[in-house]
């Protein structure tokens, strides 16, 4: 057993051990910070493995939580229907958007462009779709609070959590799996080098949009967590590109490319900006903005002096 | 509908599109020299118009007054912005230099609601709601100064680019920069140089913009995707595309303000950017890269 996978196992007892040690705030702030590090995983694919940097991963969060919120609002069918369907929508959405941007030639600083784009016309379109809520927002039935109603996915804060860390789990063993596969390696032969790798005969078109599939399908996922877990929806808020960039700060806090940097970075940017909320509340300096500004800066000392991210820092200190 | 009304909203929307091309030519100018994405434009943008605000308040000074200091103090601080911050970026990959620049911009955006709060800012002059008649058709005093300022300020740009040596140095460097590096121009000062520039745009429409809108914080993040759009629409990096790009979206915003909803103008200028990237990628007047 290496150092890595002993570290991996400790973490994972001490996770799924944790709703004993802590009470409900910590729990939720864990929530959050799993629910950034499996969506910061999913960004990863496509970005970290395969060099697409989209902007405008917060559509396939919104289009996911959409469907299957919509689902359950309007027919009240439970996220298992819905998962599919907010899956299938997004992997179509991924594919087209995939398949316009690759075969016209957009890539880099116009890709990144164009999924903004995509993104924002989205939210400004469900803005005027009346029928899931427009700008008032959707409100899904609340929560049972005390029972586990797993059909539906209603019940306390504790069944959310050991939701979102199986998949944590899962996505990081498929991560893991992908790097290890034939697609991974291709990934990083077109992210290295995009012709290079179409030189040795790799279809870059084909391993491309295989990485904006599996990317979309695994964010659709935590949108449809989200729709459940927060039980409202707005298109404001869930489709902003501030949203995007939420997610798309962990990995690169925690390190591009690799399989805990989401994770780590997910872990960091939470607790950091918690931290940042506590602190300034214990001294009285509750000014609105006051926060984000200390946040930014951090933020900016990260990249300006780790320019890789934390995680291959740290795990260079450890010899991980 | 009359075409009284259309052609009304028609000639607003082409003022204020000339502003909004100002603003985006900055950010062209950037992105065509220095080869990075201003993610913190509307967010400086905001910043010159809350300016405006607090000189207009303080010392009475009307925006157009304001724009020589607001034009003097943006392009030290884009000076400074780059030869400080970005100019260690420039050999980073594309995803780092965006985060440095969202980091710029959260940071911007917020101390601005620190220091002037969530409540939108304005200025009211007496000019403001005077107008000269064209016919049938009202412009509005404070709209055609505000273009009349743009367009200056773009075209004595474009002629410090097409005459003034440092400008043909700055285009050498954009064209073609190991070339630049052997024939021993500074390019990391000319970067600099070119940041400072593409700020001053930024101030002089910040100041114009002041006397159209209300400012807020937010406005920041939702100009920065403007400039994005129209630049793109445009054609990233040309000066002429910038202000065409600028023109084309503030009148499809003002008719789509007037035919469909306020609400929905940026479905609008987001669609025509995602058929100008898929059909013309290089922009309505951009070169093939």
């Amino acid at each position: 057993m290496t150092r890595a996978s002993a570290a991996l196992a400790v973490l994972a007892i001490v996770l799924i051990a944790l709703p004993a040690m802590v009470g409900n705030y910590a729990l939720s702030v864990v929530t959050l910070i799993l629910y950034f590090a499996y969506t910061g995983q999913a960004w990863n694919v496509m970005m970290g493995f395969a060099g697409q940097l989209s902007l405008g991963h917060a559509l396939y969060v919104g289009v996911g939580a959409y469907a299957a919120g919509g689902l359950f609002f309007h027919y009240g069918a439970g996220p298992w229907a819905g998962l599919w369907l907010a899956m299938l929508l997004c992997v179509a959405l991924g594919l087209v958007i995939g398949f316009l941007a690759f075969r016209f030639g957009v890539s880099g600083v116009y890709f990144a462009l164009l999924t903004i784009a995509f993104a924002e016309f989205t939210r400004v379109g469900f803005d005027h779709l009346d029928w899931l809520g427009g700008p008032g927002g959707m409100f899904l039935r609340v929560a049972q609070r005390d029972t586990w109603d797993i059909l539906n996915f209603r019940g306390p804060p504790l069944m959310y959590y050991y939701a979102i860390l199986f998949l944590c789990g899962a996505a990081l063993a498929l991560c893991n799996l992908l790097l290890k596969s034939k697609a991974g390696y291709y990934w990083q032969a077109i992210r290295e080098n995009e012709e290079a790798a179409q030189a040795l005969g790799i279809n870059t078109f084909r391993w491309k949009m295989l990485a904006v599939a599996i990317s979309s399908a695994m964010t659709s996922v935590s949108g449809v967590f989200f729709a459940f877990y927060y039980n409202n929806l707005f298109p404001e808020q869930i489709f902003h590109i501030s949203r995007s960039i939420e997610i798309i700060l962990g990995p690169i806090i925690g390190g591009v490319g690799t399989l805990f940097g989401p994770i780590l970075g997910a872990a960091v940017l939470t607790l950091l900006s918690d931290g940042i909320t506590e602190g300034l509340a214990a001294m009285g300096w509750e000014i609105p903005g006051i926060k984000q500004v200390f946040y930014g800066v951090v933020l900016l000392a990260v990249i300006m002096f780790l320019p890789n991210g934390i995680w291959p820092f740290i795990a260079r200190k450890l010899k991980l | 509908m009359s075409f009284d009304l259309v052609a009304n909203v028609v000639v607003a929307g082409v003022l204020t599109g000339l502003v909004y091309g100002l603003m985006a030519l900055g950010l062209s100018v950037i992105f065509g020299v220095v080869r990075v994405v201003n993610f913190a434009h509307g967010e400086m943008m905001t910043i010159a118009m809350y300016a405006a605000t607090v000189l207009f308040a303080s010392l009475g000074l009307d925006p157009f007054l304001c724009i020589l200091p607001a034009a003097l103090a943006f392009f030290v601080f884009g000076y400074l912005l780059q030869a400080g911050l970005i100019n260690p970026f420039i050999t980073r990959p594309e995803h780092s230099q965006f985060m440095l620049l969202v980091a710029v911009a959260i940071i911007m955006v917020n101390a601005l609601l620190m220091v002037f709060g969530p409540s939108a800012r304005s200025i009211q002059v007496d000019y403001q709601l005077e107008s000269f008649e064209l016919g049938k058709v009202l412009v509005d005093k404070a709209r055609f100064f505000a273009a009349l300022a743009a367009v200056v300020t773009a075209g004595l740009l474009f002629s410090f680019f097409k005459f003034s040596l440092m400008g043909k140095a700055i285009r050498a460097c954009a064209d073609n920069h190991l070339g630049a590096l052997v024939v021993g121009l500074d390019v990391k000062k000319l970067y600099a140089l070119t940041f400072g520039l593409g700020s001053v745009c930024v101030a002089v429409a910040g100041c114009a913009m002041v006397l159209l809108v209300d400012v807020t914080p937010p406005l920041g993040p939702a100009y920065t995707l403007l400039a994005f759009v129209i630049v793109i629409v445009g054609g990233l990096g040309s000066m002429p595309g910038a202000l065409l790009g600028g023109v084309l979206i503030g009148v499809s915003e003002a008719l789509a303000g007037l035919f469909v909803a306020p609400s929905a103008k940026s479905m609008f200028s987001f669609g025509l950017l995602i058929l100008i990237l898929l059909l013309r990628p290089q922009g309505l007047l951009g070169k093939k890269a």
